[in-house]
């Protein structure tokens, strides 16, 4: 069904528990800096500045259960700012690298990941909703347009919408 | 079992821009919608549409020949009159191909304010008989209804036949107690409910409470489930609570449970279904995506040849991947022992 172009769905797959180990004993900054300032290159340009405004003053926690990684962060008024112990999320979103993966490509939904306990959400539950209308409200080939080439563009977005 | 086919528009939801364009690019008929506030029962933060991204969305829809429904299918509180009647006004304005309406005095304003403007009758209007029908045909001129979803297949085709209004009816997605337009549960419990401020369950209501073997889930402080690890649940709603009743524990209102109609298909076109209304304007553009192209396979391939028509396994497949709950029932399409 998947239109010619488009690339493959994502296999399954869980990485093996010796990664979590490793993953778990370093340092934890590297990947919060990461997603921090890949959010921040998002706001204004995949969304808008007025759309992240809830999230301004909330902490969250992202939990990449076969990884072994937490990256804690918070949004702050100059940007997603990575939190310092004790962490005391008000979010926690936990899923394995490949579910978060295809979350991000649009070829699961999190509902459905959440019905097969595959996705757990914990904590204000208002907030997470935000984010995930958030997220889904992004219209990537339009947010994209100017990054990349369209024809690069067209069959990664495609992948997106299905 | 060959008889005269007229394919029902396969109307699928979509919570924002991405989502009606999943529908459309996956083949939706009609994509229904709805804006930013308690004027549509889906209300939930951040998601539906403003008039720049609805406007965007219709002119997406109508370049492929695709048609946009806005529901604006709450009942107004008196104090906020004019928000409704603004929302009907702006959806007049973009050009909207039909609202989904529920309330008596906003269908009435519709008619009398947007003569051009296509009325559909929402489910959470409870219209149940052909006489209900007929009453807001004859009086505000609506062209479609969707049915409640308590009705067997034997009663739509009976209401089908003495009614000029187009029927539409639930194909697919998350059920309720269907008391649609009058359930008074989670304002029970949280002080709000969805024929008013458009959610069953508010979110700032609901909490997810993960245990060390599963989870619980609290509405307003009210514990209303426990899950084990490998139990599927359902969405927070005081109706598929597990509630202890006489010493038992058990769903006492309902069962989570998602509605499948995908084997009745070439009942329902038989009997002139017009349209076929997917659930979830909740959901993401990939739930969209997926449950569309499913539908709209599965209706080509009935209408081309009913009585060859069985439902796909990978399509049933797919759809029970999706769902809420347990289990998937016919709901009340099937009752067998009437």
């Amino acid at each position: 069904m998947r239109p010619p172009g488009a690339m493959p769905k994502l296999p399954q797959f869980t990485l093996p528990r010796v990664v979590a180990k490793i993953v778990s004993r370093l340092p934890p900054q590297p990947p919060a800096l990461a997603l921090t300032a890949a959010l921040d290159w998002g706001i204004g340009r995949v969304v808008s500045r007025e759309s992240v405004e809830p999230l301004i003053g909330r902490r969250f926690a992202l939990v990449v259960r076969d990884l072994g990684l937490a990256v804690h962060f918070e949004g702050t008024p100059r940007g997603f700012r990575r939190a310092k112990p004790p962490f005391d999320p008000e979010l926690s979103v936990a899923a394995t690298l490949r579910d978060f993966i295809a979350l991000g490509l649009r070829e699961e939904d999190p509902d459905t990941l959440f019905f097969a306990r595959r996705l757990a959400i914990e904590g204000d539950t208002e907030l997470g909703l935000t984010v995930k209308n958030l997220l889904d409200g992004i219209d990537w080939q339009r947010a994209l347009e100017g990054v990349w080439p369209p024809s690069f563009l067209k069959a990664r977005t495609t992948a997106f919408t299905g | 079992m060959e008889f005269p086919v007229h394919a029902p528009e396969l109307t699928c939801p979509a919570g924002g821009l991405p989502a009606l364009k999943a529908a459309v690019d996956n083949g939706a008929d009609c994509v229904y919608v709805g804006f930013r506030d308690e004027t549509n029962a889906r209300a939930f933060n951040g998601l539906n549409f403003d008039a720049a991204t609805l406007r965007e969305g219709i002119a997406y829809a109508h370049r492929h020949r695709r048609k946009v429904l806005v529901a604006l299918n709450t009942f107004p509180p008196a104090a906020k009159w004019a928000q409704w009647t603004r929302a009907v006004d702006l959806a007049a304005e973009l050009g909207v191909d039909a609202v989904i309406c529920a309330d008596l005095a906003l269908i009435g304003y519709a008619a009398r304010t947007h003569p051009e403007l296509r009325l559909h009758l929402s489910v959470q209007a409870s219209a149940t008989n052909y006489e209900a029908i007929n009453f807001y045909h004859d009086h505000f001129g609506i062209r479609r209804a969707v049915l409640p979803r308590v009705l067997s297949v034997a009663q739509v085709e009976h209401t089908i036949a003495r009614t000029p209004v187009e029927i539409e009816v639930f194909g697919y997605g998350s059920l309720c107690v269907m008391v649609e337009g009058r359930c008074t549960l989670s304002a029970y419990a949280t002080g709000e409910s969805p024929n008013c401020q458009g959610v069953c369950s508010p979110a700032k209501a609901v909490r997810w409470e993960q245990l060390p073997n599963g989870m619980r889930t609290r509405l307003n402080g009210f514990m209303i489930d426990e899950f084990g690890a490998d139990e599927r649940p359902g969405y927070p709603t005081l109706c598929k609570g597990r509630f202890e009743v006489q010493g038992e524990t058990y769903y006492a209102l309902e069962e989570p449970a998602s509605l499948n109609t995908l084997e009745l298909l070439p009942e329902l076109v038989r009997i002139g279904v017009r349209a076929i209304k997917i659930e979830g304007r909740q959901r993401s553009p990939a739930y969209v995506a997926q449950v569309t192209r499913v539908w709209r396979e599965a209706i080509d391939r009935c209408v081309a040849a009913p009585s060859a028509y069985v439902p796909a396994p990978a399509a049933l497949a797919e759809l029970n991947r999706l769902s809420e709950g347990q289990t998937q029932t016919l709901g009340a399409y099937s009752r067998p022992w009437r």
